[in-house]
């Protein structure tokens, strides 16, 4: 038995028997203990009864992806389990604990050798007063894992303390009986201790990052519509934007909540809306006029599975293309990609920083799987990208609000302020905004808004790229997780590969992505499609080595570390 | 209406731009303009602390025709950026100007909203029952018979009755004016902007062009014989049997308006992150 430096958790039930809450509990004891760890969720669109499953990946390093195979599944019922079988992989090392009354467990455990312990959870609940199965799992899980029933204990008083001490009764017996079940049960796989002496960890999900970096990044009014999986960072921002200052308002659809963010960031106010894939498709309009009346604004889409209603449950990189080019006429704006839960934090500051000194629609390009997965990282450092946009002062008459500026630039007026009066308009207008239809004015306002986008220097912070060699995975956004794990699998096979992962879409980068791709002779495109967009994008605004592959594949199965190392592997 | 208090002794003149109208000679929306400059000097508002928002249409396009900040937004979602903007910017006077098609079909759902919010804005819709700048479609306030390009030998279909609508929404303020009336009009205007949440004012606005026969209108109108009320059931009686021609103030309601706390230093942010620290 050798430990390992992460240990991956499956829990299974139909919605509403607790898997998930079982495996943030879990999450909680690791983190608590000095683990990284990364719980994703996964589920039909149903609000209770439903198929759910909650992944947990431990670790002693931060974890950006989710693992190959697990070590361990729980079953605490298999009633849907075969709708989502293919996303939970098991092979012969993996531990099944499996509940006989919770029917037969889907083929992908059968046929892939795992070994398979019974135990009867629900009767075993069914013998403790207000017991329940996800907390005898609970305990089994606490055992194999090799956490002591006293810190699981001190974590559910911690979380059930206002549940009554029935409750907190009933839970403790629960543990305690699967922490017993488990006796003698043999699991090979075991964590390696975390590294000791490191602080502060924190547990959060990507939509609560994203939401903390754009208050971090100035944004102080939300206007909100729900819709799914994007709905946590208007949740989160709704009471912490009331806490700064600021201020969140619900809007009646997509339409209005785009439109609002336009008039509170004309009025000066930093703004921000997220969506997903069906709200950013009505939202594209007003985009538009936010760049053409140059009004900064932030708009997180958190992408699922398209197109049109798709898979909201489930993630996908498919809004690529929209985010890029949906908007009609040439309409240049920012559209940036995080790379994690804790990058998400970071990309939404910049991105709200970026719309802010550019004065420009900035659209985020999240997804379901870093939107709603929580992580346990460390704190993720203070920057310094704190949004301030130009703004006009001491006007003394003949306001150009669009004035051709060095850079691109203008300063805006903002209402209040004397002598600055002008209408911000989507029409085709002249410096001073009046509309023209002239040959002349279109041309040079066309320039203006390109260039000051293409002009701006926007640092390091462009791309995650790292390692050498003469082969690269080109990867973005969630995806950068996995392929950093087969970059590093690969060094460990002898064979050097460089990662480069885009933060920034658009504009894009050609000086930049060309130095990035020097020396590489053969090109890895990673990414979660069916039709390839990124490759497309990338063939469209760079130039390629004749030896580009790509590995892609729609949601919602996830690309793993194991794929991505293996298709480079067998490249050679 | 929350704006600035000082009295300048302001002219209409001070609240015009330089810009030229596009409107054709005799179009209702001049007159509307003259309205708007005049509410304004009368209640002596600096023209840089009021806002003209509008989406797109010909009466979308008196923002620029003002000395005001203004915003030419997107078709039909003016209220929604009004909305942001106020909620923002709580010190502003904000005047939100609209057509039927622009307010009543393509922002048809925004017009609710705003109703049912209650935000302290004023709504202008300029009302001619068709669409004058894609040269004239029906719009939700045109005559099912009325006989157009797209629609030949009429829609077919009973107009959409806005004062209703608003009055069902929960708009505080109704009223409806002509434009042939400038100087009523903005009276009603100013007395619009001054009651608190959200004022809805429908200007009867002659389409010269593609609506000749609107020309009659200043024949049709007449002061409303009721006085105003503030009983929504009588004002649900009163709007639902009139001709459409009676103009006035017909309701007013004294809902608080939607005003979020905002501004204020607040919390520093490193207590936003007690959320997430374990």
């Amino acid at each position: 038995m050798t430990a390992s430096s992460s240990i991956s958790i499956a829990i299974v039930g139909s919605g509403g028997a607790g898997a998930l809450t079982t495996v943030n509990l879990l999450l909680e004891a690791a983190s608590a203990a000095g683990w990284h760890g990364l719980f994703t969720r996964t589920l039909g669109p149903q609000i209770r009864g439903g198929e759910a499953a909650g992944l947990l990946r431990l670790a002693t390093h931060p974890v950006d992806c989710l693992p190959d195979q697990f070590d361990l599944i729980i079953g605490i019922d298999w009633l849907n389990a075969h709708r989502f079988g293919s996303e939970i992989k098991a092979g012969p090392q993996t531990l099944v604990i499996s509940d006989p009354r919770g029917g037969e467990p889907p083929p992908m455990v059968t046929e892939s050798g795992a070994r398979v312990v019974e135990i009867e959870m629900k009767e075993i609940a069914k013998s403790i007063s207000g017991g329940r199965p996800n907390m005898i799992a609970l305990g089994i899980a606490s055992r194999l894992l090799g956490f002591g029933v006293e810190q699981v204990f001190a974590l559910i008083a911690k979380r059930l303390g206002g549940k009554g001490t029935s409750a907190m009764e009933a839970s403790r017996a629960g543990i305690k009986a699967g922490f017993e079940a488990a006796k003698g049960v043999r699991f090979e796989a075991q964590l390696e201790k975390p590294v000791p002496g490191e602080v502060r960890r924190w547990l959060l999900s990507g939509n609560e990052a994203a939401a903390l970096g754009a208050i971090r990044g100035g944004v102080r009014f939300a206007a909100a519509y729900p819709i799914t999986p994007a709905t946590e960072i208007l949740e989160w921002l709704s009471p912490n934007l009331a806490k700064v200052g600021g201020v969140l308002l619900q809007a009646e659809d997509e339409l209005a909540a785009i439109n609002m963010i336009i008039g509170a960031s004309y009025g000066g106010t930093p703004s921000l809306t997220a969506t997903s894939g069906p709200g950013l498709s009505l939202m594209i309009e007003a985009i538009g006029l936010a760049t053409a009346a140059e009004i900064p604004i932030v708009v997180i889409d958190v992408m699922r599975g398209g197109p049109s209603t798709g898979i909201p449950t489930k993630s996908e990189q498919t809004d690529l293309n929209i985010a890029i080019y949906g908007l009609h006429g040439d309409a240049p704006h920012l559209v940036l990609a995080p790379q994690s839960v804790s990058d998400s934090l970071f990309t939404t500051q910049w991105a709200t920083y970026l719309a802010e000194a550019l004065q420009s629609p900035a659209i985020v390009l999240s997804d379901q799987f870093m939107g709603q997965s929580r992580a346990a990282i460390e704190r993720p450092a203070d920057v310094a990208f704190i949004g301030a946009r130009s703004v006009a002062t001491s006007i003394s008459g003949g306001y150009k609000r669009y004035a051709m500026a060095p850079g691109g630039i203008s300063a805006m007026a903002l209402p209040g302020m004397p002598g600055g009066q002008y209408t911000a308009d989507g029409l085709t207008h002249t410096e001073r905004g009046i509309p023209t239809s002239g040959a002349a004015d279109h041309l040079a306002q066309l320039d203006k808004r390109r260039d000051k986008l293409e002009r701006f220097n926007y640092g390091d912070h462009w791309a995650s790229i790292e390692g050498t060699g003469d082969i690269a995975i080109v990867t973005w956004g969630s995806l950068t997780g996995a392929a950093r794990e087969a970059a590093a699998r690969a060094a460990a096979d002898g064979l050097n590969v460089r990662l480069i992962a885009p933060r920034l879409l658009s504009p894009v980068q050609p000086e930049r992505f060309a130095a990035a791709l020097e020396g590489i002779a053969r090109l890895l495109v990673v990414e979660q499609t069916h039709s390839g967009q990124f490759l497309r994008y990338l063939r469209a605004h760079y130039d390629l080595p004749a030896k580009t592959r790509a590995l892609n594949r729609p949601g919602p199965l996830p690309i793993t570390a194991g794929e991505i190392h293996r298709a480079i592997i067998d490249w050679r | 209406m929350s704006g600035p208090t000082t009295r300048h002794a302001c002219k209409p003149g001070d609240y015009k731009s330089e810009l030229k109208p596009i409107w054709c000679p005799g179009c209702g929306d001049y007159h509307v303009l003259m309205s708007f400059t005049r509410a304004f000097a009368q209640l002596g508002l600096p023209s840089e602390n009021i806002a003209v928002v509008s989406g797109i249409g010909c009466s979308s396009r008196i923002p620029a025709y003002t000395n005001c900040y203004g915003f030419h937004g997107v078709h039909g979602r003016s209220l929604a950026l009004a909305a942001g903007l106020k909620v923002t910017r709580p010190d502003l006077t904000v005047i939100v100007a609209s057509g039927d098609g622009d307010g009543y079909s393509i922002g048809g759902n925004h017009f609710l909203h705003a109703c049912r919010r209650n935000i302290d804005m004023t709504y202008v819709v300029m009302d001619n029952r068709i669409y004058g700048m894609t040269k004239g479609q029906p719009s939700p306030t045109t005559e099912p018979e009325f006989d157009t390009a797209l629609t030949p030998g009429g829609t077919g279909v009973a107009p959409f009755h806005p004062l209703v609508v608003a009055l069902a929404s929960g708009a505080n303020f109704i009223a409806r004016c002509f434009s042939g009336a400038p100087n009523e009009t903005a009276d009603i205007l100013a007395e619009a902007i001054r009651h608190p949440g959200f004022s809805f004012v429908e200007v009867l606005s002659p389409c010269v062009t593609f609506r000749p026969d609107e020309k009659d209108w200043k024949e049709m109108v007449r002061p409303a014989s009721v006085p105003e009320t503030s009983d929504q059931g009588k004002a649900a009686r009163r709007l639902m049997t009139d001709d459409g021609f009676n103009i006035g103030i017909l309701y007013r309601g004294h809902r608080p308006p939607l005003q979020p706390a905002i501004g204020g230093a607040g919390v520093e942010l490193s207590e936003l992150e007690k959320d997430f620290e374990l």
